[in-house]
């Protein structure tokens, strides 16, 4: 019988470690230069972000005039306007409507190649979508903000310890964020074709993340369950 | 006769292609319905904080929502693939349905005509006659013919912009998702009453664009409120209209794209 032997290069065979996080770099950097290619589609996708967020921020705001000492769930306009427009430009940050690139290599069969590669598919693919964070957290996120503060009065954070805060929970926002698409789309090495798992995700996450009002609108036990046993609150 | 038997044969090619996923399917079906369940939840949460918005009531905001839950649907199911068009020129796919003896268009729609989208067409038209019930409508003929023909003007007019947005891709095929802005968009801009909005935007949204008379102008003259607005109240009765030259330009924009359109070469 013989056999037939793979080999792969060795980037350092003294130094494992030093050999993976070179690959995980270079699967990062691949990931945002697929991203980088596409100017034009990161400059339409901002005019719909920034579009959504005009819409949805009128809302929140003429539900705050009418409320209840004009702060709903506790919110005062201001909030409400940063809630929706750091939203917006959180929202393809996270990434929590990324590509079902897996599901359709499952379907294709193309996922084959994958598991034949040195690196754990999982960690592949995780270093290919922290690489469109990156970029998104380059280009997408500016524009929905700084439009949203020219439009409207914006909440700044009154302690320093908000921002580092607010970019480690935004990375962690965004693994957590890959873990539960992951799931999803690996539905289809049963279903074949994950369409409907996929649908069904970007539904309630949209809705249970908070994109579409503050969850805190809820009845309280509702949003408290949220909080508690769902991965949605944290992502957005 | 010949040219409809090969619409049939696209669609039943599509139909057994569904039933060959049933799972997926089944899942797709129930999440589509969610969508627009979704859509009208959202409304409820935010009148659970405010008893008005923009100076209206949440049976009249819910007229809105079913008129514009009930056109777009409709709209969505029966030419709402349009959107893939950017797809099909990036990966050259229309090449294939141009050398067919077949309109484009229609091959277009019936290559994907998704069923999967039906019950959410029937959950759109039950809020749209609950809100007409819940709103005690003084009903006379006139209105009755515009609570029929609103809803159909609106399907028509998001058609148009389904259309429109999707012929972009013939002079841009990386617009993503920039249509979505006008067509979703444009669905939750009809969802509410168009109070809520500062002037600017509304006067391009709904005056420029056409959006205010879909929803908001029909459902005043069905309610018989006359427009904070200060449009007269014929306007209501002849806004499902505004489809009219929504459709013309819509056809134009894309019999220029068609000509205009050169393969990829893939």
């Amino acid at each position: 019988m013989g056999g037939i032997y793979a080999s792969v290069l060795t980037i350092s065979p003294g130094r494992p470690f030093r050999a993976s996080v070179t690959t995980f770099g270079a699967l990062v950097w691949s990931g945002f230069r697929r991203y980088a290619t596409y100017r034009q589609a990161t400059l339409a996708g901002s005019f719909t972000n920034i579009v959504f967020g005009f819409l949805r921020c009128y809302v929140l705001l003429a539900v705050a005039a009418g409320a209840t000492g004009s702060r709903p769930g506790g919110y005062d306009g201001a909030q409400l306007a940063t809630f929706v427009w750091v939203g917006q430009g959180l929202l393809t940050v996270v990434g929590i409507w990324g590509p079902p690139d897996l599901s359709d290599r499952i379907r294709t069969g193309d996922v084959a190649s994958d598991l034949l590669r040195p690196v754990p598919p999982v960690t592949a693919y995780l270093a290919a979508d922290l690489g469109r964070f990156g970029h998104a957290l380059l280009t997408r996120m500016v524009g929905p903000v700084i439009v949203g503060a020219i439009f409207f009065t914006l909440t700044t954070p009154t302690r320093w310890q908000t921002i580092p805060l607010f970019a480690i929970s935004t990375l962690l926002a965004a693994i957590g964020s890959f873990g539960c698409r992951f799931l999803i789309n690996a539905t289809a090495y049963w279903l074949h074709d994950a369409r409907g798992p996929l649908v069904l995700w970007t539904l309630g996450s949209g809705v249970l993340c908070g994109l579409y009002f503050p969850l805190r609108l809820l009845p309280e036990w509702l949003a408290v369950t949220l909080w508690v046993a769902t991965p949605f609150p944290g992502l957005l | 006769m010949g040219e409809l038997r090969a619409y049939a044969a696209l669609l039943g090619g599509k139909a057994r292609s569904m039933a060959s996923y049933r799972t997926s399917f089944a899942i797709e079906l129930l999440s589509n319905l969610g969508s627009t369940v979704l859509d009208v939840v959202t409304v409820f949460v935010l009148y659970r904080a405010t008893a008005r918005v923009g100076g209206f009531t949440l049976a009249e905001s819910l007229l809105m929502t079913g008129l514009t839950a009930a056109g777009f649907v409709l709209a969505d199911l029966v030419v709402g693939n349009i959107d893939d068009l950017k797809r099909y020129v990036r990966a050259g796919t229309l090449d294939t349905v141009l050398i067919r003896p077949l309109r484009v268009l229609p091959q277009l729609i019936f290559m994907d005509l998704p069923l999967r989208k039906l019950l959410r067409l029937a959950f759109g038209i039950f809020v749209y006659v609950a809100a007409l019930v819940v709103n005690h409508v003084h009903w006379t003929p006139t209105r009755l013919t515009l609570a029929v023909v609103a809803p159909i003007g609106a399907a028509v007019f998001f058609g148009a912009i389904f259309v429109l947005t999707a012929s972009l891709a013939f002079w841009w095929v990386e617009s993503g998702e920039m249509g979505a802005a006008f067509t979703y968009g444009g669905r939750d801009f009809t969802s509410y009453p168009i109070t809520i909005y500062s002037d600017w935007f509304r006067g391009v949204f709904a005056y420029a664009l056409g959006f205010g008379l879909v929803s908001y102008q029909p459902a005043l003259a069905l309610l018989d409120r006359a427009d904070p607005l200060g449009l007269p109240a014929w306007a209501g009765y002849a806004a499902p209209l505004v489809s009219v030259p929504a459709v013309a330009i819509a056809a134009l924009v894309w019999r220029i794209g068609i000509r205009h359109y050169r393969s990829t070469g893939s």
